[in-house]
């Protein structure tokens, strides 16, 4: 169990891993995740499920490393075990026939729409996929959300691939162009999933977004993960992690994930110093 | 010397200066001598009055008198007859109001130490590694799943065990104890006992599957389905209350469970060798006036906080934690911020607490459990300076697995109805007990709903009928 069967490089700092797991592959639904824990000093930190294969009996997990705990994840090779895999975590996305559904994702945030897009396609909307990056070199997943999507829509902020511009850009550019959209799915970084839910407001479009609070246990038993929803408290890892985007306190948000920058600091320095080569990224494979 | 002249020793003990900044165990226990003199205090009572205070019915006396004649190991086997966690009860079983307080010997002087002696004997066994694993019988063909590694569970999959059931115990967390191992702090319960007794557990044929959140990962009708004959539900009270005053959700609050968790299970004390952080504090108020809250104020000054203060809205007399953790947590330094109720937290531009409003309380009539209820002093409001707050104002039910288990029901409160007598719910084959029933209450209570599941699962995976209930037994205090 947990056992690294394959590891892919997809981008400067992204890794992908399938991950040895069966009864997760089977039981897990879109827009779930699991917590994950690297050795026996690590901390626990959640991770969605970006795909899974009942029959291989893997899930796929796409991160960033950002901070110690992803970068020492990232130096796992094929053959290793990541020590502990807890989940499927979280409720699953609420998928049914919405007619047209756009699934947005900005970054890493490609990684956790993947599923729900395909999931949306399987329950017959037309899916429209906008997914982008800061350069072109940091898109991931391009080839495998154009199977999961009817239509996908490529940006980047310096106009090095697709729109110049972000996310919103494509969708703001849709609409205008009179494309009817009856729900829009948002995942990124919280600014991308702000902006999202202010252009969706713009034309009254409803607008799900999931929220990437800091965890500890992800079954709803320490309140680490808790965000303002609609003025009342709630917890993203047994209520989320998608919430009504309109309702998320993402000023609140942002600030709780600031909570450790001191010692997130600390901690991967101290790592790196240990790691000196894992700052030269391993190179783009696929 | 005659028996009337010995008064109740005293467990040797780390000074308070020295043990405010480490998390090494406060009392060191019993020396032999010390434990034979505090035994030779029994009378051994014909009819002891203090088993009656024990919830699962220890025979005190007769392990008393095993170690007044120095047979600490046998003292260890008797102890064991009646409870497979002797080294943890003997820590943190509230003793004076169960066992000691029916002691004989307490009414003109101070009780037997029974608490003390329980603690010394299974120490004794432990530490000499005379630890044995008893006889299983053959197994009799029968599975049974545990939801849950707390206490109770553990105890329901030791009984069943050594019934000769194949048991496998399915646990959220990375760890087996449950509260044993995330809530209560290494000062108080070393974690290599908990770890102890759970090999223990391990050594009589129980399987623990750990990161197994029943109710994601699969389904109590899954286990059902999947060969188990029975099911056992000991999820806890893992649901953290907040206050639901302003300022809540700012950096630097948490609930006791993660503060607690954060650096018991996680050993965030020892970060960075440890990865997961918590806040580094100089002022932290602790919000309650129970155990956790004690535990939580005695780790924020083991964390290195320079001021801990306690705030509790009722008074001293009210406070529902153990009189020798409140002695504890005084001889440390916690001051205590009596009949104060916060009523906002204050944050700066960034996010972070930097104060609380308080205001001051006066009690009034009784309330509904008997206590005078506080009521606020009009124009008594203040200022305290915190950069952390610990909310430990008690916990809930956990709602997973009764809404993953259909035909399984729950109170107001969301506990599971179980049967007193048998810890039977409403689902057949489905038993319950410890916190998830009967709310947050102790590692002993749990215990005792896991001998009372564990016997009636027994029967009813056997087809053995149900006993005609017995007449109804002395209420446990
Ligand atoms: C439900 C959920 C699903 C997630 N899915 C994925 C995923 O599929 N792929 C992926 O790469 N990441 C995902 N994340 C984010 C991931 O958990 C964090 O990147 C990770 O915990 C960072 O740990 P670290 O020790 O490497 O970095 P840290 O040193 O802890 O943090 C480095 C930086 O990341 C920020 N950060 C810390 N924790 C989080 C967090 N939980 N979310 C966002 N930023 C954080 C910090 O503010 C800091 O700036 C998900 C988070 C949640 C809650
Ligand atoms: C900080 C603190 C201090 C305390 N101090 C004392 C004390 O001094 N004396 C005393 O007698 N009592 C004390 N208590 C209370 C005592 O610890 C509890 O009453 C006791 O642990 C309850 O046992 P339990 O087995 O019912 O549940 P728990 O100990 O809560 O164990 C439940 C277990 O179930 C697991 N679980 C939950 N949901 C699932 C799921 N869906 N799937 C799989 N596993 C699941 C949890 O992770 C946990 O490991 C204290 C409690 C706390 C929090
Ligand atoms: S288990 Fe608890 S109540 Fe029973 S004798 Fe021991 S300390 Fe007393
Ligand atoms: S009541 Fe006190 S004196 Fe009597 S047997 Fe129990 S512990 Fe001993
Ligand atoms: S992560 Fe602990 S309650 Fe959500």
């Amino acid at each position: 169990m947990n056992e690294i069967i394959t590891r892919k490089v997809l981008a400067e700092g992204v890794k992908e891993f399938a991950v040895a797991a069966p009864r997760l592959a089977r039981a897990r639904r879109a827009g779930q995740f699991v917590i994950v824990r690297v050795n026996e000093t690590g901390e626990r930190i959640p991770l969605t499920i970006a795909d899974a294969d009942p029959e291989a009996g893997t899930i796929t997990l796409i991160f960033q490393e950002v901070g110690k705990s992803t970068l020492l994840l990232g130096t796992l090779q094929e053959g290793d075990r990541i020590l502990d895999v807890v989940g499927p975590l979280g409720r699953p996305t609420h998928i049914e026939n919405f007619g047209t559904v756009a699934c947005l994702g900005g970054g890493i945030g490609v990684a956790p729409v993947h599923p729900i897009a395909k999931a949306m396609k399987e329950a017959g909307n037309h899916v429209i996929g906008i997914i982008g990056a800061r350069t072109r070199d940091l898109l991931i997943m391009e080839d495998r959300m154009k199977a999961a999507t009817s239509e996908l829509h490529i940006s980047t902020d310096d106009g090095s691939y697709g729109t110049h511009g972000f996310v919103t850009t494509v969708l703001e550019a849709l609409v205008n162009e009179g494309r009817k959209i009856d729900l829009v799915v948002a995942i990124g970084p919280v600014p991308m999933m702000s902006a999202s839910t202010k252009t969706a407001a713009k034309y009254n479009l409803p607008c799900v977004v999931s929220l990437n609070s800091i965890m500890v246990d992800g079954t709803g038993m320490c309140g680490a993960c808790r965000v303002t929803v609609g003025g009342k408290t709630r917890f993203v890892c047994v209520d989320g992690p998608e919430f009504d985007g309109y309702q998320v306190d993402f000023v609140e948000l942002v600030k709780r994930q600031r909570a450790y920058l001191k010692q997130e600091d600390v901690a991967r320095r101290q790592f790196l110093e240990h790691h000196p080569g894992e700052r030269c990224w391993e190179t783009k494979v696929s | 010397m005659p028996r009337e002249k010995i008064p109740r020793q005293k467990m040797p003990e780390q000074a308070p200066e020295e043990r405010r900044r480490n998390f090494q165990e406060v009392p060191y226990g019993f020396t032999p001598e010390l434990a034979q003199l505090e035994a030779s205090r029994c009378i051994f009572c014909k009819k002891p009055k203090c088993i009656e205070g024990c919830p699962v019915e220890i025979d005190i006396p007769a392990f008393v008198k095993l170690i007044r004649d120095g047979d600490f190991l046998g003292a260890a086997r008797k102890l064991k007859e009646a409870n497979a966690l002797p080294a943890i009860c003997g820590r943190v079983c509230p003793q004076e109001e169960q066992c000691e307080v029916r002691c004989v010997i307490g009414i003109k002087d101070e009780p037997v130490a029974i608490g003390r002696l329980e603690r010394f004997a299974a120490d004794f066994e432990r530490l000499n590694n005379l630890v044995e694993a008893p006889e299983i019988p053959p197994w009799t063909g029968k599975r049974a799943a545990v939801v849950g590694c707390g206490p109770a569970g553990l105890t329901v999959a030791g009984e069943l065990a050594k019934l000769g059931h194949k048991v496998t115990i399915f646990e959220a967390l990375h760890q087996p104890g449950g509260v044993l191992m995330y809530g209560i702090p290494e000062f108080r319960l070393p974690k290599a006992i908990v770890e102890a007794e759970v090999d223990y557990v391990k050594k009589l044929g129980v399987e623990i599957v750990y990161n197994a959140v029943v109710g994601r990962y699969q389904t109590v009708d899954e286990l059902l389905a999947e060969g188990y004959d029975s099911v056992f539900l000991g999820t806890g009270a893992g649901l953290p209350y907040f206050m639901n005053i302003p300022g809540e959700n700012l950096n630097g609050v948490y609930s006791a469970n993660e503060y607690l968790t954060r650096s018991n299970l996680m050993r965030a004390y020892r970060f960075p060798e440890f990865d997961t952080p918590i806040a580094v504090s100089k002022k932290v108020a602790v919000l309650g006036g129970g155990n956790v809250a004690m535990d939580a104020a005695r780790t924020a000054l083991r964390l290195g906080a320079d001021e801990v203060h306690i705030v509790y809205r009722r008074s001293r007399n009210e406070m529902p934690a153990r009189i020798e953790e409140i002695h504890h947590a005084e001889e440390e330094g916690i001051q205590f911020q009596l009949l104060t109720n916060p009523t906002e937290i204050l944050g700066d531009d960034q996010g972070w607490v930097k104060g609380m409003k308080c205001i001051r309380m006066e009690l009034g009539e009784p309330d509904g459990s008997g206590r005078r209820r506080p009521v606020p002093i009009p124009g008594s409001e203040f200022l305290m300076e915190v950069d952390t707050v610990v909310v430990s104002i008690g916990n809930g039910a956990n709602p997973l697995v009764p809404q993953t288990t259909p035909g399984l029901e729950t109170n107001k409160w969301g506990n599971i109805i179980a049967d007193k007598n048998t810890a039977a719910t409403s689902k057949p084959g489905v038993y319950a007990g410890g916190d998830i029933v009967i709310g947050a209450a102790t590692v002993i209570l749990a215990m005792g709903a896991g001998k009372v599941a564990a016997r009636a699962m027994h029967r009813y995976m056997m087809g053995i009928p149900e006993p005609a209930p017995e007449p109804e037994a002395p209420p446990a205090a």
